[in-house]
């Protein structure tokens, strides 16, 4: 037993003893680091492990008209989402919502991809769901752990699709819009603008979402809420006001022909504010509202009438006779013409350049006109030689110092450019040096040709003739900038323009549109869009009161065979604005000149480069973006 | 002579006491859940088996040494057999349900034998020991006590209960070296483990085998036993990898979160980092007793077995950690005292055998729960629920106990 003789159990209880004492104090001290040094560090992680942030949608702001109507609000509606333990219990308690929320398997395969995107945040399951579904989840509240039900604002169109394109719609914020400086606040799954005033103004009508935090157990399951202190409170998206005058809106699609395509824009000369702004066919923005349906999309889309397109600014249509005030004006401005100027050849029904006979729509001819009644009868011989007078480089670069080939500005999203040409060198590199010939002024001249203009654009160079002279460009909410673009006509040549749009209202190509027991003057101006696929296409703008105009409005219906048609749309329009009763003209059968259109001349015979000829697909060119809009030879008066 | 209760020795009696009371404590506030759970009500089975443990002290303090040396080798043949039987039938239970490591008749699960084997492990090492007139002197001296410990060993990694087996080398080597092992023997002996971890770097491996060789030339050792050693060593550093991948996953991907918890914190670093969040957020003074959110919530896995001493650290704070650990000390450094004090060298033996029993379960279960060492599901002492574990902590309670009385009686309780 010497190895236990107590000296040496004392020599090794002394080693023993400082061993324990050793490991226990490196566990103290392992303690103290992590318990009073990294303190912060674990409490922080502590609260983030156990809170879960919900995300308080943001109503978004209302969209009013100029008088505070409403033409965006929100409806209270209900988001169910989850809150995920992990991925195999997600998809365990999706399995078990699914036949009650209506889920197959390709939808939970896509719940599952946004979790694995956030997989700490509540995921989406349901972004819309209806009250029913709601109370129904409630009662198994239980057997669905981590399920999560928010009144979420739901964005509403009171008046549908007759507001569509104006307002435009929101959906789901893509991952391709997350890149964007733009959206970056957005939320996933947020909503945000895709069209329309919508998008245009998202930026103030989307609010800040709001925060609240719940603590969760480790398998998701809601425990209680976290203290209010923690809770941001969401902040609603700001108001916006616009120009528009929802009754005039109403009345414009109530009087809109129906089943038919087209758009009409009513805007203020004097300050460019839009008053209403229709495009036919419209669509409904409410089905967007918590993710539209596959086959209602795929209806909009594949739809032949393209519904999801904006007429007013997003199609371009030859002016056609519209365009006539603009050779007028550039005339008038370069001092070649005065209001009783007479062009050398009267009208016979037709006018030989070179070796074409390039026709009046009038085959029995206007005879000898002054400009004034030239615009009144609209006559196209007239036109032909003032076009040659002003010369082709001249014309296109006044037009283009006018704005015929600028977009307006208007505040809204996926405005086009009007197709115009920029100046001689677009017909070289369109038929080729010395293809062409200056017949190209005589198509010009009468609105044909090279020329695509947006009804907005048309609007506002009217716009220009009923104010002083200067450009207001239109818009829905803010003026965007301001080009100063002026007529450069001084106010007698101005009235004088005025006066002979009077003409065409009372007694010229829309006589019988414009008759309100006399108290109104309408001035306007037809014209017919030559269209390769069909039925032209009508156009008409007109402002009233003449003298003093409070409104422009403009309208261009496709396949209405010609301006004649569209001017009673307009001049109702008008005569409502201004408060004119109305009802009469809807009885009031129009009298209109019997139109023959001039047969299709070509400007070059035998080559016509296939890039400028549309295919005959049957398919409007009105729905091209592209800048192939350039027609075949003109027809038109 | 039957020892009388106030003659008990009152430290060790009286520090088992606070922290039988401080564990209980611990754990009925480890059952209190936002979502109540089974563990809610599961201090009230702990208190049975109390009771149990306390009749099982009882009856070891009224047990004479001798009478326990005698029993030895049949506890031992017992426990082999038992642990046998359990890898055969066991079966699994909780989060380890795929281990072997539970006894079950007829359905109802009896207990955990691995618990009571480290007790009948000891007991025979003490016996084995203390009847040799010198400590071992040479590697050939310590085949019989490997053996003693190797099979059980064995059957406990055949389960597998890589804990336990941990335990038990622990034990061998302090029992060993409190008989009177030279440490160089025992660094001999411990090398070829050494020699396992280092082979994962070879330049430490290799640097590793230099230095035995050079400890072998200067200490000197029969020339059969260094090369023995020598040739060991080289076969862990050549096995390692495969025996890496031999390993459950479960058991390497523990290893692998230990060394670095957040590298997949859902799945293998969980439960360290869950029990880091617990301890750490606890502070100076802790959330309060019951009311630790980490807990609460259920993002404290194991919240009344392994991870209990989160538990105290979230809600008791440093402060209570401080507590519980000196709590521990006093209890080893009393079975130390005791041990040290004892009549003969096989209580003596018992003794420090079950110090440093409890001393390995207090220092691996304390230190995984801060990431200090790997998990392995070792329970706390006292403080996790568990009825085998309960009951040999309390027979080892007893044992010291009435080593404690036999050497008062012998006239050591003055001293």
């Amino acid at each position: 037993m010497s190895s236990f003789h107590p000296h040496l159990l004392d020599r090794r209880l002394r080693v023993a003893r400082a061993v324990v004492w050793a490991i226990m104090g490196l566990i103290v001290v392992v303690f103290f680091r992590t318990q009073i040094l990294e303190h912060g560090k674990y409490r922080l992680q502590s609260e983030l492990n156990r809170l879960r942030p919900i995300t308080l949608p943001a109503p978004r702001g209302l969209i009013m008209d100029r008088n505070g109507k409403v033409l965006a609000e929100n409806v209270p509606g209900y988001t169910v989402s989850l809150l995920p333990g992990d991925q195999d219990s997600l998809r365990a308690v999706l399995r078990r919502l699914a036949p009650l929320v209506k889920l197959d398997e390709a939808e939970i395969g896509r719940v599952l991809t946004r979790y694995r995107r956030a997989p700490y945040l509540p995921v989406m399951v349901l972004p819309n769901a209806k009250f029913e579904l709601v109370s129904a989840l409630e009662e198994r509240r239980v057997i669905f752990p981590g399920l999560l039900i928010q009144p979420e604002p739901k964005r509403h169109y009171p008046d549908s699709s007759l507001v569509a394109h104006l307002v435009g719609y929101v959906g789901e914020v893509t991952e391709a819009e997350r890149g964007q400086r733009r959206f970056t606040g957005v939320r996933l799954g947020g909503l945000v603008g895709k069209d329309g005033l919508e998008r245009q103004y998202d930026d103030s009508l989307r609010g800040a979402d709001g925060v609240r935090f719940v603590e969760v157990s480790a398998l998701g399951r809601v425990v209680r809420e976290a203290g209010a202190a923690s809770t941001l409170a969401p902040v609603s998206g700001q108001p916006l006001r616009t120009t528009i005058d929802l009754d005039l809106q109403r009345y414009v699609a109530q009087i809109f022909p129906a089943g038919q395509r087209g758009a009409v824009l009513a805007l203020n000369p004097n300050t460019g504010e839009i008053l209403a702004l229709y495009s036919a066919p419209g669509f409904d923005p409410n089905s967007f509202v918590g993710g539209i349906e596959a086959a209602t999309w795929r209806r909009l889309n594949e739809s032949e009438s393209h519904p999801l397109f904006d007429r007013s600014i997003q199609a371009r249509y030859p002016p056609g006779s519209t365009w006539k005030l603009a050779v007028a004006a550039i005339a008038l401005k370069r001092g070649l013409v005065t209001f009783h100027s007479h062009m050398p050849i009267p009208c016979r029904g037709g006018l030989q350049y070179g070796n074409r006979f390039f026709r009046c729509w009038s085959a029995q001819g206007h005879g000898d006109l002054a400009l004034a009644d030239a615009i009144a009868q609209s006559c196209d011989v007239f036109f032909y030689q003032l076009g040659l007078k002003i010369g082709l480089s001249s014309l296109l670069e006044e037009a283009n110092g006018i704005g015929f080939h600028t977009r307006t500005g208007v505040d809204l999203p996926g405005e086009i450019t009007p197709e115009f040409p920029t100046g001689t060198e677009y017909y070289d590199r369109a038929y080729g040096p010395r293809r062409w010939t200056s017949a190209v002024t005589l198509n010009l001249a009468i609105g044909q040709g090279e020329n695509a203009q947006t009804l907005v654009n048309m609007v506002r160079f009217y716009q220009m003739l009923a104010s002083d002279g200067h450009a207001r460009p239109p818009f829905l909410v803010h003026p965007g900038p301001n080009p100063n673009v002026t007529l450069g006509l001084s106010p007698d040549q101005l009235a004088g323009l005025r006066q002979a749009m009077i003409s065409v209202v009372e007694r010229g190509t829309a006589r019988g549109a414009g008759r309100f027991g006399g108290t109104i003057t309408i001035a306007g101006k037809t014209g017919t869009a030559q269209n390769p696929h069909g039925p032209d296409h009508g156009w008409f703008i007109g402002f009233a009161p003449a003298d003093k105009p409070e409104i422009v409005v403009g309208a261009i219906v496709e396949f209405a065979r010609e301006g004649p048609y569209v001017a009673p749309l307009v001049t109702r329009v008008i005569g409502h604005y201004l408060g004119v009763d109305t009802t009469l003209a809807s009885h009031l059968r129009i009298v209109l000149p019997t139109d023959s259109a001039p047969h299709p001349v070509p400007i070059l015979p035998g080559v016509v480069p296939e890039d400028t000829v549309p295919p005959d697909t049957g398919r409007m060119d009105t729905t091209r973006t592209d800048t192939t809009n350039a027609t075949p030879p003109p027809r038109d008066r | 002579m039957r020892p009388r209760l106030r003659e008990i020795d009152k430290p060790l009696a009286g520090v088992v006491v606070v922290l039988v009371a401080y564990g209980l404590a611990t754990l009925y506030s480890a059952g209190q859940t936002d979502v109540p759970t089974f563990v809610a009500t599961i201090w009230h089975r702990q208190t049975i088996w109390l009771a149990i443990g306390a009749a099982a002290m009882f009856f070891m303090f009224g047990l004479s040494p001798r009478l326990l040396e005698w029993a030895t080798p049949y506890a031992y043949a017992i426990t082999v057999l038992v642990l046998l039987f359990t890898l055969a039938m066991g079966s699994g239970a909780g989060t380890a349900a795929s281990e072997r490591s539970w006894i079950t008749i007829a359905g109802v699960r009896l207990g955990q034998p691995a618990e009571l084997a480290k007790l009948a492990v000891i007991l025979m090492l003490a016996r084995w020991l203390a009847e040799r007139r010198e400590p071992p002197a040479t590697l050939r001296d310590l085949v019989y006590p490997c053996v003693i410990v190797g099979v059980p060993i064995a059957l406990v990694v055949l389960q597998p209960d890589l804990g336990s087996a941990i335990v038990f080398i622990a034990i061998l080597f302090a029992m060993l070296y409190w008989a009177g092992t030279k440490p160089s023997l025992l660094l001999l002996l411990g090398s070829p483990a050494i020699g396992l971890v280092l082979a994962f770097s070879t330049a430490a491996w290799g640097a590793w085998i230099i230095l035995l060789f050079g400890l072998l030339l200067w200490w000197r050792p029969y020339v059969w036993e260094g090369l023995t050693i020598m040739l060991a060593n080289i076969v862990m550093g050549v096995v390692a990898v495969p025996f890496w991948r031999r390993l459950a996953p479960y058991q390497q991907n523990r290893l692998l979160a230990f060394l670095n918890p957040e590298v997949d914190p859902r799945a293998t670093g969980w439960h360290v980092l869950q029990s880091k969040i617990a301890i750490g957020s606890g502070g100076f003074l802790g959330k309060g007793f019951t009311a630790g959110p980490q807990k609460r919530l259920a993002f404290l896995p194991a919240q009344h077995t392994d991870f209990i001493f989160p538990v105290v650290g979230e809600e008791l704070g440093f402060l209570g950690v401080v507590i519980a650990l000196a709590l521990f000390v006093f209890l080893v450094l009393s079975l130390l005292r005791i041990a040290r004090r004892a009549t003969d060298a096989f209580s003596s033996l018992c003794v420090f055998g079950i110090a440093s029993l409890i001393f390995s379960h207090i220092v691996e279960n304390v230190g995984m729960t801060v990431n200090l060492l790997p998990i392995t599901g070792i329970p706390l002492p006292f403080f996790s629920y568990g009825g085998s574990f309960m009951l040999a902590c309390s027979l080892a309670v007893g044992i010291a106990l009435r080593v404690a009385w036999e050497s008062r009686q012998s006239g050591y309780a003055e001293l």
